[in-house]
Protein backbone atom coordinates (compact mmCIF):
# COMPACT_ATOMS: atom_id res chain seq x y z
CA UNK A 1 0.00 0.00 0.00
CA UNK A 2 1.47 3.93 -0.46
CA UNK A 3 1.86 5.29 2.30
CA UNK A 4 0.00 8.62 2.72
CA UNK A 5 1.72 10.48 5.72
CA UNK A 6 5.19 11.24 6.48
CA UNK A 7 7.76 8.56 9.00
CA UNK A 8 7.12 11.15 12.12
CA UNK A 9 3.26 11.41 12.05
CA UNK A 10 3.00 8.48 14.05
CA UNK A 11 5.07 9.61 16.84
CA UNK A 12 3.45 13.10 16.57
CA UNK A 13 -0.39 11.29 17.11
CA UNK A 14 1.45 9.67 20.23
CA UNK A 15 3.29 12.54 21.83
CA UNK A 16 0.57 14.17 24.49
CA UNK A 17 -0.41 10.86 25.51
CA UNK A 18 3.98 9.71 26.12
CA UNK A 19 4.42 12.75 27.88
CA UNK A 20 1.39 12.42 30.47
CA UNK A 21 2.64 7.99 30.73
CA UNK A 22 6.18 9.13 31.30
CA UNK A 23 5.71 12.06 33.61
CA UNK A 24 3.23 10.31 35.70
CA UNK A 25 3.72 6.84 35.37
CA UNK A 26 7.00 6.06 34.38
CA UNK A 27 8.99 8.50 35.95
CA UNK A 28 7.06 8.02 39.93
CA UNK A 29 7.21 3.87 38.96
CA UNK A 30 10.91 4.47 38.68
CA UNK A 31 10.58 7.36 41.72
CA UNK A 32 8.85 4.37 43.96
CA UNK A 33 11.65 1.70 43.68
CA UNK A 34 14.20 4.55 43.78
CA UNK A 35 12.56 6.15 46.85
CA UNK A 36 12.17 2.90 49.06
CA UNK A 37 15.85 1.97 48.66
CA UNK A 38 16.31 5.85 50.30
CA UNK A 39 16.06 6.91 54.30
CA UNK A 40 14.65 10.40 54.49
CA UNK A 41 14.67 10.08 58.18
CA UNK A 42 18.00 11.66 58.82
CA UNK A 43 17.90 14.21 55.54
CA UNK A 44 14.89 14.75 53.84
CA UNK A 45 17.15 16.84 51.18
CA UNK A 46 19.64 14.87 50.21
CA UNK A 47 18.42 11.08 51.76
CA UNK A 48 21.41 8.51 52.13
CA UNK A 49 21.00 5.08 50.14
CA UNK A 50 20.14 2.15 52.51
CA UNK A 51 19.90 -0.95 50.34
CA UNK A 52 16.80 -3.05 51.68
CA UNK A 53 16.66 -1.41 54.95
CA UNK A 54 13.40 -0.05 54.74
CA UNK A 55 11.96 -3.78 53.39
CA UNK A 56 13.85 -4.95 56.66
CA UNK A 57 11.61 -2.34 58.87
CA UNK A 58 8.63 -2.86 57.37
CA UNK A 59 8.77 -6.70 57.78
CA UNK A 60 9.85 -5.73 61.60
CA UNK A 61 6.74 -3.80 61.93
CA UNK A 62 3.94 -5.59 64.11
CA UNK A 63 1.56 -2.44 61.95
CA UNK A 64 2.80 -3.61 58.67
CA UNK A 65 1.53 -7.25 59.13
CA UNK A 66 -1.89 -6.16 60.89
CA UNK A 67 -2.23 -4.25 57.59
CA UNK A 68 -1.21 -7.34 55.23
CA UNK A 69 -3.65 -9.21 57.09
CA UNK A 70 -6.62 -6.68 56.98
CA UNK A 71 -5.82 -6.70 53.50
CA UNK A 72 -5.80 -10.28 52.66
CA UNK A 73 -9.45 -10.29 54.86
CA UNK A 74 -10.40 -7.73 52.63
CA UNK A 75 -9.61 -9.92 49.51
CA UNK A 76 -11.01 -13.07 50.94
CA UNK A 77 -14.16 -11.36 52.71
CA UNK A 78 -15.12 -9.06 49.48
CA UNK A 79 -14.23 -11.15 46.05
CA UNK A 80 -15.96 -14.58 46.64
CA UNK A 81 -19.36 -12.56 46.83
CA UNK A 82 -18.33 -10.02 44.30
CA UNK A 83 -17.93 -13.22 41.44
CA UNK A 84 -20.69 -15.07 42.42
CA UNK A 85 -23.72 -12.71 43.42
CA UNK A 86 -23.83 -10.77 40.28
CA UNK A 87 -23.87 -13.60 38.27
CA UNK A 88 -26.83 -15.23 39.82
CA UNK A 89 -28.25 -11.57 39.24
CA UNK A 90 -26.54 -11.48 35.60
CA UNK A 91 -28.71 -15.08 34.95
CA UNK A 92 -31.87 -13.91 36.47
CA UNK A 93 -31.98 -10.48 34.80
CA UNK A 94 -30.92 -12.09 31.39
CA UNK A 95 -34.12 -14.15 30.50
CA UNK A 96 -37.44 -11.96 29.06
CA UNK A 97 -38.70 -10.33 32.04
CA UNK A 98 -41.04 -7.42 32.64
CA UNK A 99 -39.37 -4.22 34.11
CA UNK A 100 -35.53 -6.19 33.23
CA UNK A 101 -33.96 -2.18 32.92
CA UNK A 102 -34.92 -1.07 36.00
CA UNK A 103 -34.01 -3.63 37.91
CA UNK A 104 -30.69 -3.26 35.84
CA UNK A 105 -30.85 0.78 36.89
CA UNK A 106 -31.28 0.60 40.34
CA UNK A 107 -29.01 -2.38 40.87
CA UNK A 108 -26.21 -0.41 38.78
CA UNK A 109 -26.89 3.14 40.73
CA UNK A 110 -24.63 2.49 43.65
CA UNK A 111 -21.97 2.02 40.80
CA UNK A 112 -22.41 5.58 39.41
CA UNK A 113 -22.57 7.39 43.02
CA UNK A 114 -19.55 8.97 44.78
CA UNK A 115 -18.14 6.08 47.44
CA UNK A 116 -17.91 8.77 49.77
CA UNK A 117 -21.63 9.41 49.72
CA UNK A 118 -22.12 5.77 49.79
CA UNK A 119 -19.86 5.40 53.08
CA UNK A 120 -21.60 8.52 54.54
CA UNK A 121 -25.01 6.64 53.70
CA UNK A 122 -23.84 3.37 55.35
CA UNK A 123 -22.03 5.06 58.27
CA UNK A 124 -25.44 6.17 58.97
CA UNK A 125 -27.03 2.75 59.07
CA UNK A 126 -23.97 1.40 61.07
CA UNK A 127 -25.12 3.87 63.55
CA UNK A 128 -24.89 2.90 67.44
CA UNK A 129 -28.64 3.80 67.33
CA UNK A 130 -29.72 3.10 64.10
CA UNK A 131 -31.92 1.39 61.58
CA UNK A 132 -29.03 -1.97 61.27
CA UNK A 133 -29.42 -2.35 65.17
CA UNK A 134 -32.94 -2.02 65.05
CA UNK A 135 -33.20 -4.56 63.36
CA UNK A 136 -30.74 -6.71 65.42
CA UNK A 137 -33.06 -5.79 68.22
CA UNK A 138 -36.11 -7.48 66.52
CA UNK A 139 -34.09 -10.64 65.74
CA UNK A 140 -33.51 -10.55 69.36
CA UNK A 141 -29.65 -9.86 69.01
CA UNK A 142 -28.04 -7.43 70.72
CA UNK A 143 -26.97 -4.48 68.96
CA UNK A 144 -23.63 -4.58 67.30
CA UNK A 145 -20.90 -1.80 67.33
CA UNK A 146 -20.55 -1.93 63.81
CA UNK A 147 -17.78 0.55 63.66
CA UNK A 148 -16.21 0.43 66.57
CA UNK A 149 -15.55 -3.30 67.61
CA UNK A 150 -12.19 -4.15 66.22
CA UNK A 151 -13.54 -7.51 65.08
CA UNK A 152 -16.38 -6.47 63.27
CA UNK A 153 -15.52 -3.16 61.86
CA UNK A 154 -13.31 -4.44 58.90
CA UNK A 155 -16.96 -6.63 57.92
CA UNK A 156 -18.66 -3.48 57.80
CA UNK A 157 -16.37 -1.63 55.52
CA UNK A 158 -16.00 -4.85 53.21
CA UNK A 159 -20.21 -4.87 52.95
CA UNK A 160 -19.64 -1.38 51.60
CA UNK A 161 -17.21 -2.32 49.05
CA UNK A 162 -19.36 -5.70 48.12
CA UNK A 163 -22.34 -2.91 47.60
CA UNK A 164 -20.53 -1.02 45.72
CA UNK A 165 -19.19 -3.24 43.24
CA UNK A 166 -22.24 -5.69 42.84
CA UNK A 167 -23.77 -4.02 39.83
CA UNK A 168 -20.65 -3.40 37.87
CA UNK A 169 -19.49 -7.09 37.89
CA UNK A 170 -23.41 -7.73 36.91
CA UNK A 171 -23.08 -5.76 33.65
CA UNK A 172 -19.86 -7.30 32.85
CA UNK A 173 -21.78 -11.10 33.25
CA UNK A 174 -24.68 -9.53 31.18
CA UNK A 175 -22.78 -8.04 28.21
CA UNK A 176 -20.62 -11.93 28.40
CA UNK A 177 -23.96 -13.81 28.45
CA UNK A 178 -24.91 -11.93 25.36
CA UNK A 179 -22.89 -14.62 23.03
CA UNK A 180 -24.29 -17.46 25.65
CA UNK A 181 -24.42 -20.66 23.49
CA UNK A 182 -28.17 -20.54 23.03
CA UNK A 183 -28.67 -24.01 20.90
CA UNK A 184 -27.16 -25.59 23.98
CA UNK A 185 -29.39 -24.09 26.51
CA UNK A 186 -32.50 -25.26 24.00
CA UNK A 187 -31.05 -28.73 24.26
CA UNK A 188 -30.68 -28.96 27.31
CA UNK A 189 -34.08 -27.87 28.01
CA UNK A 190 -35.28 -30.57 25.48
CA UNK A 191 -33.40 -33.25 27.65
CA UNK A 192 -35.73 -31.93 30.57
CA UNK A 193 -32.29 -30.04 32.64
CA UNK A 194 -33.80 -28.02 35.31
CA UNK A 195 -33.41 -24.35 35.39
CA UNK A 196 -30.58 -24.96 37.96
CA UNK A 197 -29.16 -27.52 36.22
CA UNK A 198 -28.99 -25.82 32.54
CA UNK A 199 -27.07 -23.34 34.22
CA UNK A 200 -24.59 -25.35 36.11
CA UNK A 201 -24.31 -27.10 32.90
CA UNK A 202 -24.23 -25.04 30.40
CA UNK A 203 -24.29 -20.99 31.55
CA UNK A 204 -21.77 -21.59 34.29
CA UNK A 205 -19.07 -23.55 32.54
CA UNK A 206 -19.40 -21.02 28.90
CA UNK A 207 -18.78 -17.81 31.95
CA UNK A 208 -16.02 -19.61 33.06
CA UNK A 209 -13.24 -17.03 31.70
CA UNK A 210 -15.41 -13.82 32.75
CA UNK A 211 -15.50 -15.58 36.06
CA UNK A 212 -11.94 -15.82 36.45
CA UNK A 213 -11.49 -12.06 35.16
CA UNK A 214 -14.02 -10.79 37.58
CA UNK A 215 -12.27 -12.70 40.40
CA UNK A 216 -8.70 -10.84 39.60
CA UNK A 217 -10.19 -7.47 38.47
CA UNK A 218 -12.40 -7.48 42.04
CA UNK A 219 -9.33 -8.90 43.82
CA UNK A 220 -7.40 -5.79 42.60
CA UNK A 221 -9.97 -3.86 43.37
CA UNK A 222 -9.59 -4.94 46.52
CA UNK A 223 -6.20 -4.53 47.06
CA UNK A 224 -6.54 -0.42 46.70
CA UNK A 225 -9.53 0.37 48.58
CA UNK A 226 -9.28 3.74 50.13
CA UNK A 227 -12.44 6.04 50.04
CA UNK A 228 -14.37 3.83 52.54
CA UNK A 229 -11.93 3.49 55.20
CA UNK A 230 -10.52 6.84 55.07
CA UNK A 231 -14.41 8.25 55.15
CA UNK A 232 -15.75 5.18 57.89
CA UNK A 233 -13.15 4.60 60.00
CA UNK A 234 -9.88 6.03 59.26
CA UNK A 235 -8.13 2.46 59.76
CA UNK A 236 -9.35 2.16 63.13
CA UNK A 237 -10.45 0.80 65.85
CA UNK A 238 -7.13 -0.09 66.75
CA UNK A 239 -6.11 -0.38 63.32
CA UNK A 240 -8.71 -3.03 62.59
CA UNK A 241 -9.40 -1.98 59.02
CA UNK A 242 -6.54 -0.37 57.88
CA UNK A 243 -5.47 -1.83 54.44
CA UNK A 244 -2.37 -1.60 52.23
CA UNK A 245 -3.62 1.60 50.53
CA UNK A 246 -4.45 3.61 54.03
CA UNK A 247 -1.30 2.24 55.26
CA UNK A 248 0.65 3.96 52.55
CA UNK A 249 -1.46 7.35 52.98
CA UNK A 250 -0.77 7.58 56.16
CA UNK A 251 2.84 6.83 56.45
CA UNK A 252 3.33 9.63 53.35
CA UNK A 253 0.86 11.88 53.57
CA UNK A 254 0.50 12.40 57.28
CA UNK A 255 3.85 11.06 59.01
CA UNK A 256 5.62 12.25 56.17
CA UNK A 257 7.42 9.09 56.51
CA UNK A 258 8.22 8.23 52.43
CA UNK A 259 10.80 5.84 53.16
CA UNK A 260 8.29 3.52 55.04
CA UNK A 261 5.56 4.77 52.22
CA UNK A 262 7.54 3.37 49.08
CA UNK A 263 8.62 -0.09 50.59
CA UNK A 264 4.99 -0.71 51.01
CA UNK A 265 4.06 1.00 48.04
CA UNK A 266 6.72 -2.05 46.13
CA UNK A 267 5.12 -4.13 47.73
CA UNK A 268 1.67 -3.28 46.88
CA UNK A 269 3.06 -2.86 43.33
CA UNK A 270 4.53 -6.56 43.32
CA UNK A 271 0.64 -7.95 44.32
CA UNK A 272 -1.16 -5.99 42.14
CA UNK A 273 1.15 -6.90 39.17
CA UNK A 274 0.76 -10.21 39.21
CA UNK A 275 -3.06 -10.21 39.07
CA UNK A 276 -2.98 -7.77 36.40
CA UNK A 277 -0.31 -9.72 34.40
CA UNK A 278 -2.62 -12.64 35.21
CA UNK A 279 -5.60 -10.53 33.17
CA UNK A 280 -3.70 -9.69 30.49
CA UNK A 281 -1.80 -12.46 29.26
CA UNK A 282 -4.67 -15.32 30.31
CA UNK A 283 -7.63 -13.67 30.30
CA UNK A 284 -7.98 -11.07 28.24
CA UNK A 285 -5.33 -12.59 25.55
CA UNK A 286 -6.93 -11.42 22.58
CA UNK A 287 -7.64 -7.84 24.11
CA UNK A 288 -4.31 -6.77 23.57
CA UNK A 289 -2.26 -7.50 20.88
CA UNK A 290 -0.39 -5.29 18.93
CA UNK B 1 -41.50 -25.91 38.68
CA UNK B 2 -43.59 -24.23 36.29
CA UNK B 3 -43.45 -20.89 34.27
CA UNK B 4 -45.36 -18.87 36.72
CA UNK B 5 -43.56 -19.69 39.85
CA UNK B 6 -40.03 -19.11 38.02
CA UNK B 7 -40.90 -15.88 36.69
CA UNK B 8 -42.53 -14.44 40.27
CA UNK B 9 -39.57 -15.61 41.98
CA UNK B 10 -37.06 -14.00 39.73
CA UNK B 11 -38.95 -10.75 40.36
CA UNK B 12 -38.97 -11.50 43.45
CA UNK B 13 -35.51 -11.83 43.90
CA UNK B 14 -34.78 -8.99 42.01
CA UNK B 15 -37.39 -6.40 43.72
CA UNK B 16 -35.73 -7.51 47.02
CA UNK B 17 -32.11 -6.61 45.01
CA UNK B 18 -33.47 -3.68 43.93
CA UNK B 19 -34.52 -2.23 47.57
CA UNK B 20 -31.49 -3.27 49.01
CA UNK B 21 -29.95 -1.08 46.45
CA UNK B 22 -31.32 1.79 46.71
CA UNK B 23 -32.23 1.81 50.45
CA UNK B 24 -29.34 3.45 52.23
CA UNK B 25 -30.29 6.55 49.88
CA UNK B 26 -33.32 6.72 50.69
CA UNK B 27 -32.62 5.97 54.22
CA UNK B 28 -30.49 9.25 54.00
CA UNK B 29 -33.29 10.73 52.40
CA UNK B 30 -36.00 10.17 55.17
CA UNK B 31 -33.53 11.61 57.45
CA UNK B 32 -33.13 14.62 55.61
CA UNK B 33 -36.67 15.03 55.45
CA UNK B 34 -36.97 14.73 59.37
CA UNK B 35 -37.41 18.29 61.04
CA UNK B 36 -35.93 19.15 64.78
CA UNK B 37 -39.45 17.90 66.11
CA UNK B 38 -38.91 14.25 65.16
CA UNK B 39 -36.40 12.14 66.75
CA UNK B 40 -34.02 10.23 63.50
CA UNK B 41 -32.67 8.08 66.52
CA UNK B 42 -35.99 6.74 67.59
CA UNK B 43 -37.19 2.69 67.69
CA UNK B 44 -38.99 1.49 65.64
CA UNK B 45 -37.43 3.83 62.96
CA UNK B 46 -39.96 5.74 61.11
CA UNK B 47 -39.69 5.59 57.25
CA UNK B 48 -41.88 8.08 56.36
CA UNK B 49 -40.92 11.63 58.52
CA UNK B 50 -44.20 12.87 60.44
CA UNK B 51 -43.52 16.05 59.19
CA UNK B 52 -41.47 16.04 55.95
CA UNK B 53 -39.70 19.33 56.05
CA UNK B 54 -37.15 20.61 53.69
CA UNK B 55 -35.38 22.80 56.62
CA UNK B 56 -32.10 20.78 56.45
CA UNK B 57 -31.54 21.46 52.69
CA UNK B 58 -31.89 25.05 53.32
CA UNK B 59 -30.14 25.17 56.41
CA UNK B 60 -27.17 22.84 54.93
CA UNK B 61 -26.82 24.81 51.58
CA UNK B 62 -26.49 27.72 53.20
CA UNK B 63 -23.69 26.87 55.24
CA UNK B 64 -21.68 24.60 52.43
CA UNK B 65 -20.57 25.91 49.30
CA UNK B 66 -22.55 23.08 47.34
CA UNK B 67 -22.07 25.67 43.79
CA UNK B 68 -19.00 25.98 44.26
CA UNK B 69 -17.96 22.31 44.73
CA UNK B 70 -20.01 21.27 41.72
CA UNK B 71 -18.53 24.07 39.45
CA UNK B 72 -15.26 22.64 40.69
CA UNK B 73 -16.24 18.60 40.13
CA UNK B 74 -17.49 20.26 36.87
CA UNK B 75 -13.99 21.37 35.40
CA UNK B 76 -12.01 19.04 36.88
CA UNK B 77 -14.60 16.02 35.28
CA UNK B 78 -15.22 17.57 32.05
CA UNK B 79 -11.19 18.76 31.38
CA UNK B 80 -10.26 15.03 32.39
CA UNK B 81 -13.14 14.15 30.06
CA UNK B 82 -11.63 15.95 27.28
CA UNK B 83 -7.95 15.39 27.16
CA UNK B 84 -8.90 11.65 27.58
CA UNK B 85 -10.53 11.26 24.53
CA UNK B 86 -8.36 13.85 22.26
CA UNK B 87 -5.12 12.04 23.78
CA UNK B 88 -6.52 7.94 23.41
CA UNK B 89 -8.16 9.14 20.03
CA UNK B 90 -4.86 10.65 18.61
CA UNK B 91 -2.73 7.77 20.60
CA UNK B 92 -4.82 5.15 19.13
CA UNK B 93 -4.96 5.92 15.72
CA UNK B 94 -1.29 5.13 14.44
CA UNK B 95 -1.19 2.25 16.99
CA UNK B 96 -4.39 0.55 14.75
CA UNK B 97 -3.75 1.72 11.69
CA UNK B 98 0.01 2.74 10.79
CA UNK B 99 3.22 0.69 10.70
CA UNK B 100 6.33 2.59 12.11
CA UNK B 101 10.33 1.87 14.22
CA UNK B 102 8.98 1.11 17.63
CA UNK B 103 5.16 0.02 17.41
CA UNK B 104 5.54 -2.95 19.45
CA UNK B 105 7.57 -1.24 22.06
CA UNK B 106 5.41 1.79 22.10
CA UNK B 107 2.22 -0.54 22.60
CA UNK B 108 3.75 -3.18 25.51
CA UNK B 109 4.82 -0.02 27.36
CA UNK B 110 1.26 1.63 27.36
CA UNK B 111 0.25 -2.49 28.16
CA UNK B 112 2.56 -2.02 31.08
CA UNK B 113 0.93 1.06 32.43
CA UNK B 114 -2.32 -1.04 32.76
CA UNK B 115 -0.53 -3.39 35.27
CA UNK B 116 0.44 -0.05 37.74
CA UNK B 117 -1.85 0.92 40.39
CA UNK B 118 -2.06 4.78 40.95
CA UNK B 119 -2.25 4.36 44.77
CA UNK B 120 1.26 2.73 44.09
CA UNK B 121 2.93 5.49 42.83
CA UNK B 122 0.87 8.27 43.87
CA UNK B 123 3.62 9.58 46.30
CA UNK B 124 6.35 10.57 43.42
CA UNK B 125 3.57 11.84 41.15
CA UNK B 126 2.44 14.09 43.78
CA UNK B 127 6.40 15.16 44.20
CA UNK B 128 6.16 15.57 40.83
CA UNK B 129 2.98 18.22 40.89
CA UNK B 130 4.72 20.00 43.92
CA UNK B 131 7.93 20.41 41.52
CA UNK B 132 6.19 22.02 38.49
CA UNK B 133 3.94 24.00 40.84
CA UNK B 134 0.62 22.33 40.02
CA UNK B 135 -0.41 22.60 43.12
CA UNK B 136 -3.63 25.33 44.28
CA UNK B 137 -1.35 27.12 46.81
CA UNK B 138 0.11 28.61 43.92
CA UNK B 139 -2.82 29.47 41.92
CA UNK B 140 -6.69 28.35 41.43
CA UNK B 141 -5.45 27.80 37.98
CA UNK B 142 -2.42 25.67 39.36
CA UNK B 143 -4.54 23.64 41.31
CA UNK B 144 -6.87 22.62 38.29
CA UNK B 145 -4.17 21.49 36.38
CA UNK B 146 -2.72 19.59 38.84
CA UNK B 147 -5.86 17.89 39.91
CA UNK B 148 -6.53 16.88 35.85
CA UNK B 149 -3.37 16.46 34.06
CA UNK B 150 -2.08 13.16 35.90
CA UNK B 151 -5.53 11.44 34.85
CA UNK B 152 -5.83 13.49 31.28
CA UNK B 153 -5.05 9.39 29.50
CA UNK B 154 -4.52 6.05 30.49
CA UNK B 155 -4.15 2.62 28.72
CA UNK B 156 -7.56 1.60 29.04
CA UNK B 157 -9.24 4.31 26.74
CA UNK B 158 -6.11 4.18 24.37
CA UNK B 159 -6.76 0.72 23.78
CA UNK B 160 -10.98 0.93 24.18
CA UNK B 161 -10.28 3.70 20.92
CA UNK B 162 -7.29 1.50 19.07
CA UNK B 163 -10.35 -1.52 18.92
CA UNK B 164 -12.59 1.22 17.55
CA UNK B 165 -10.24 2.56 15.24
CA UNK B 166 -9.36 -1.04 14.02
CA UNK B 167 -12.94 -1.60 12.89
CA UNK B 168 -13.10 0.67 10.03
CA UNK B 169 -12.57 -0.34 6.65
CA UNK B 170 -9.30 0.86 5.44
CA UNK B 171 -10.65 2.10 1.81
CA UNK B 172 -12.27 5.05 3.59
CA UNK B 173 -8.65 6.43 4.31
CA UNK B 174 -7.58 5.71 1.21
CA UNK B 175 -10.17 7.41 -0.27
CA UNK B 176 -10.01 10.46 1.78
CA UNK B 177 -6.47 10.92 0.78
CA UNK B 178 -7.15 10.62 -2.53
CA UNK B 179 -9.60 13.53 -2.75
CA UNK B 180 -6.63 15.76 -0.76
CA UNK B 181 -6.96 15.21 2.70
CA UNK B 182 -3.79 15.40 4.94
CA UNK B 183 -3.44 12.63 7.41
CA UNK B 184 -4.66 14.58 10.42
CA UNK B 185 -7.66 15.92 8.41
CA UNK B 186 -8.25 12.38 7.46
CA UNK B 187 -8.25 11.56 11.49
CA UNK B 188 -10.20 14.53 13.00
CA UNK B 189 -12.88 14.88 9.62
CA UNK B 190 -12.86 11.21 8.61
CA UNK B 191 -12.42 8.68 11.59
CA UNK B 192 -12.68 10.75 14.38
CA UNK B 193 -16.69 10.82 12.91
CA UNK B 194 -16.97 7.61 12.78
CA UNK B 195 -15.85 6.35 16.32
CA UNK B 196 -17.81 8.84 17.60
CA UNK B 197 -20.07 5.88 19.63
CA UNK B 198 -16.55 4.89 21.24
CA UNK B 199 -15.34 8.47 22.47
CA UNK B 200 -19.19 8.69 24.07
CA UNK B 201 -18.34 5.24 26.23
CA UNK B 202 -15.15 6.45 27.03
CA UNK B 203 -16.03 10.19 28.10
CA UNK B 204 -18.94 8.90 30.08
CA UNK B 205 -17.18 6.44 32.30
CA UNK B 206 -13.95 9.00 32.56
CA UNK B 207 -16.34 11.67 33.81
CA UNK B 208 -18.40 8.96 36.19
CA UNK B 209 -14.72 8.11 37.26
CA UNK B 210 -13.53 11.80 37.50
CA UNK B 211 -16.61 13.03 39.26
CA UNK B 212 -16.71 10.29 42.33
CA UNK B 213 -12.70 10.38 42.64
CA UNK B 214 -11.72 10.84 46.25
CA UNK B 215 -8.00 10.16 47.10
CA UNK B 216 -6.14 11.93 44.78
CA UNK B 217 -7.70 15.44 45.69
CA UNK B 218 -7.96 15.15 49.13
CA UNK B 219 -4.20 14.91 48.82
CA UNK B 220 -3.54 17.50 46.71
CA UNK B 221 -5.85 20.40 48.00
CA UNK B 222 -4.96 22.63 50.54
CA UNK B 223 -7.70 25.70 49.35
CA UNK B 224 -11.30 25.09 50.49
CA UNK B 225 -12.46 26.98 47.69
CA UNK B 226 -10.66 24.48 45.19
CA UNK B 227 -12.69 21.51 46.66
CA UNK B 228 -14.47 18.90 44.58
CA UNK B 229 -18.09 17.29 45.78
CA UNK B 230 -16.88 14.36 47.28
CA UNK B 231 -13.87 15.73 49.04
CA UNK B 232 -16.76 18.75 50.21
CA UNK B 233 -18.97 16.07 51.54
CA UNK B 234 -16.42 13.82 53.08
CA UNK B 235 -15.96 17.10 55.18
CA UNK B 236 -19.90 17.62 56.22
CA UNK B 237 -19.18 15.29 58.66
CA UNK B 238 -16.17 17.30 60.43
CA UNK B 239 -18.37 20.34 60.16
CA UNK B 240 -21.92 18.90 61.13
CA UNK B 241 -20.32 15.62 63.61
CA UNK B 242 -23.54 14.90 64.79
CA UNK B 243 -26.31 16.39 63.08
CA UNK B 244 -26.98 13.32 60.69
CA UNK B 245 -30.19 15.49 59.09
CA UNK B 246 -27.28 18.20 57.51
CA UNK B 247 -25.20 15.53 56.98
CA UNK B 248 -28.06 13.51 54.79
CA UNK B 249 -29.43 16.18 53.33
CA UNK B 250 -26.15 17.24 51.80
CA UNK B 251 -24.94 14.11 50.50
CA UNK B 252 -28.17 13.86 48.82
CA UNK B 253 -28.03 17.76 47.06
CA UNK B 254 -24.09 16.37 46.18
CA UNK B 255 -25.66 13.06 44.58
CA UNK B 256 -28.96 14.77 42.42
CA UNK B 257 -26.48 16.23 39.15
CA UNK B 258 -24.63 12.70 39.09
CA UNK B 259 -28.31 10.57 39.26
CA UNK B 260 -29.60 13.11 36.55
CA UNK B 261 -26.33 12.56 34.13
CA UNK B 262 -26.88 8.58 34.53
CA UNK B 263 -30.48 8.54 33.82
CA UNK B 264 -29.51 10.28 30.18
CA UNK B 265 -26.62 8.36 29.84
CA UNK B 266 -27.50 4.86 30.87
CA UNK B 267 -27.34 3.59 27.16
CA UNK B 268 -23.95 4.54 27.28
CA UNK B 269 -23.26 2.61 30.12
CA UNK B 270 -24.55 -0.46 28.83
CA UNK B 271 -22.93 0.38 25.54
CA UNK B 272 -19.85 0.25 27.61
CA UNK B 273 -19.88 -2.81 29.48
CA UNK B 274 -20.69 -4.40 26.17
CA UNK B 275 -17.71 -3.43 24.19
CA UNK B 276 -15.58 -4.34 27.23
CA UNK B 277 -14.62 -1.20 28.90
CA UNK B 278 -13.37 -2.63 32.15
CA UNK B 279 -11.03 -1.14 34.38
CA UNK B 280 -9.29 -2.85 37.33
Amino acid sequence: MYRYYKKYVPYLFILPAAVILVLFFFIPFIETVVLSFRDYSTNLYDPNFVGLDNYVSLLKSKEFYKVMWNTFLYVIGAVPILATVPLFLAILINQKIRCLNLYKILIYLPVIISIVVVAIAFKWLYATQGILNYFAELFKISPIDWLTSPDVAIWSVIIVTIYKGIGYYMMIYLSALIGAPKDLLEAAEVDGAGLIQKHLNVTIPYLMPTIALVVTVSTISALKVFAEIYVMTRGGPLDSTKTIVYYIYERAFENLDLSMASAASVVLLIIVMVFSALNILVFEKGKYEP
Amino acid sequence: MNRHTKGFLSHLILITVSILSIFPFLWLVSTALKGQAENIFQYPPEFMPKFPTFENFVGVWHQIDFVGYFINSLIVAGFTVVLNVIFSALAAYPLARMNFKGKNLIFYLILATIMVPFQAIMLPIYLIVLKLNMIDSVSHFAGYVGLILPFAVNAFGIFLMRQAFMAIPKELEEAAFADGCNIFQIWWKILLPCVAPTCAVLAVFTFIGSWGEFLWPSIVLTDKSLYTLPVGINDLQGMFSANWRYIAAGSIISVIPILIFFLAMQRYFIAGHNDGAVKG
